[in-house]
């Protein structure tokens, strides 16, 4: 066993666990933090995005043991912005329609969120670049690219 | 999928790892970015019994100017190749060609000497590397050496890296004026190339990189012959197969594999030639 501390949400954490836990079996398993999903397991389908030092990762595809020390962001981190209920991006989602069974949104969502904190005003073409990684098999992406945009929108300037 | 039960090292620095893989030996495997290695181990097709992580090695990862060429650390990530303004003005080629690998997430963590190292040959950035004529760098018990890319892709998964070897740099040539071009052609914005053929064309010299034509990344070396000699786009781009072994799979078979081989080599030289 490995002792792993990992700051999850702007809550440290620490656990012993064995090298090979993987990042999203210590979020789900351990922390008990199941909005974080596993889809395909394979790296492909990024419904286990997560944000690690600010940045997507997908944490079926990371060790607990790498980001030991480090900052994680999962779905149950994002804060609602000045006036709305939820995060921008979770609340584009809801205003758009952004998701039918809601499989893939927890990751769709901490991309999204990844891709605006980078580019603030991403057109439709960068919002589908980004989220090359993000597989979703209900909503033909239109109304999440919506969602993006909403929330691009309406997203409070600093 | 869990991997096999490993053991963990962390390395604090190149040193370390080396010696760490000196006392393992086979039974090691280096971890950078882990997106090559952590999906072979999830489906248990490695089962390295030591993991060295040398993923938090700050002193691998950068892109710098040593003159004529451009060095990049092994451990730059896939997302700081695609961002360099050094290689976007001086090696172009290469820093379009990260912004192909995988997806945003995977290229937040992979690395390029991750992705050298593993030698796939349906990965994208080996063929570009060997298109440009790069110089891998690797450091042992013994020193640093240095290998062609030419001679660094020996067979499948395998590479010219010794087991105590790790690579710690990539060397390629300044290029700003060249012609170049990445041709990838695939079903999903995500996934490796069906084929792939990088094109550097810098003067009368010429590199051509293949993807997925063999189980190594290779050169098309009929092709660069054909146009040192003289023959036109169209002649050596229809030798584009010659001496290749691709396989057949479910996205298509050898003979479909080496007719694609043909038309992006085709479609990179004509994209290259000024």
């Amino acid at each position: 066993m490995t002792t792993v501390s990992i700051r999850v949400n702007g809550i440290a954490t620490s656990r012993d666990v064995a090298p090979r836990t993987l990042l999203v079996h210590y979020l789900r398993e351990e922390l008990g933090l199941t909005g974080t999903h596993v889809g395909c397991d394979t790296s492909n389908c990024g419904a286990c995005t997560v944000h690690l030092n600010g940045e997507a990762v997908k944490s079926c595809t990371v060790l607990a043991v790498q980001a030991d020390g480090e900052d994680v962001t999962s779905i149950e981190g994002l804060r609602p912005a000045e006036g709305m209920e939820f995060h921008p991006v979770q609340q584009g989602f809801h205003e758009c329609h952004g998701l039918q069974c809601g499989y893939c949104t927890p990751g769709m969502v901490m991309a999204c969120a990844a891709l605006l904190s980078e580019n603030a005003d991403p057109s439709e073409t960068e919002i589908r670049t980004a989220l090359e990684g993000n597989l979703c098999r209900c909503t033909g992406y239109q109304m999440i690219v919506d969602s993006v945009r909403w929330a691009a929108e309406h997203t409070p300037t600093a | 999928m869990i991997p096999s039960a490993f053991d963990y090292i962390r390395a604090d620095s190149a040193d370390a790892a080396i010696a760490a893989l000196a006392e393992h030996g086979d039974e090691a495997k280096l971890l950078a970015g882990g997106h090559s290695l952590l999906p072979l181990m999830k489906l248990r097709l490695a089962s390295p019994s030591v993991i060295v992580d040398i993923g938090r090695l700050a002193e691998l990862s950068y892109v710098t100017d040593r003159g004529d060429h451009v060095a990049i650390g092994a451990l730059t990530r896939h997302r700081d190749v695609e961002r360099s303004e050094l290689l976007a003005t001086q090696v172009p080629i290469l820093a379009h060609a990260a912004r192909e690998v995988g997806d945003p997430q995977v290229r937040n963590r992979g690395t390029i000497g991750g992705s050298l190292a593993h030698g796939d040959g349906a990965s994208d950035l080996p063929a570009v590397v060997l298109a440009l004529g790069g110089t891998l760098i690797a450091r042992g018990p013994a020193g640093e050496r240095s290998v062609a890319a030419a001679d660094f892709f020996q067979g499948f998964l395998e590479t010219a890296l010794a087991p105590d070897e790790l690579l710690t740099e990539v060397r390629v040539p300044k290029v700003p004026n060249a012609g170049w071009s990445y041709q990838k052609f695939n079903r999903r914005a995500m996934d490796w190339a069906i084929v792939g053929a990088a094109v550097v064309r810098n003067g009368s010299d010429c590199g051509i990189g293949l993807v997925n034509m063999s189980t190594i990344p290779l050169r098309a070396a009929a092709s660069e012959r054909a146009l040192a000699g003289g023959a036109s786009v169209a002649e050596a781009s229809s030798l584009a197969d010659d001496g290749t072994e691709p396989s057949s799979d479910i996205h298509g078979s050898s003979e479909y594999r080496r007719h694609l081989a043909r038309v992006l080599v085709r479609r990179g030289l004509e994209a290259a030639t000024p």
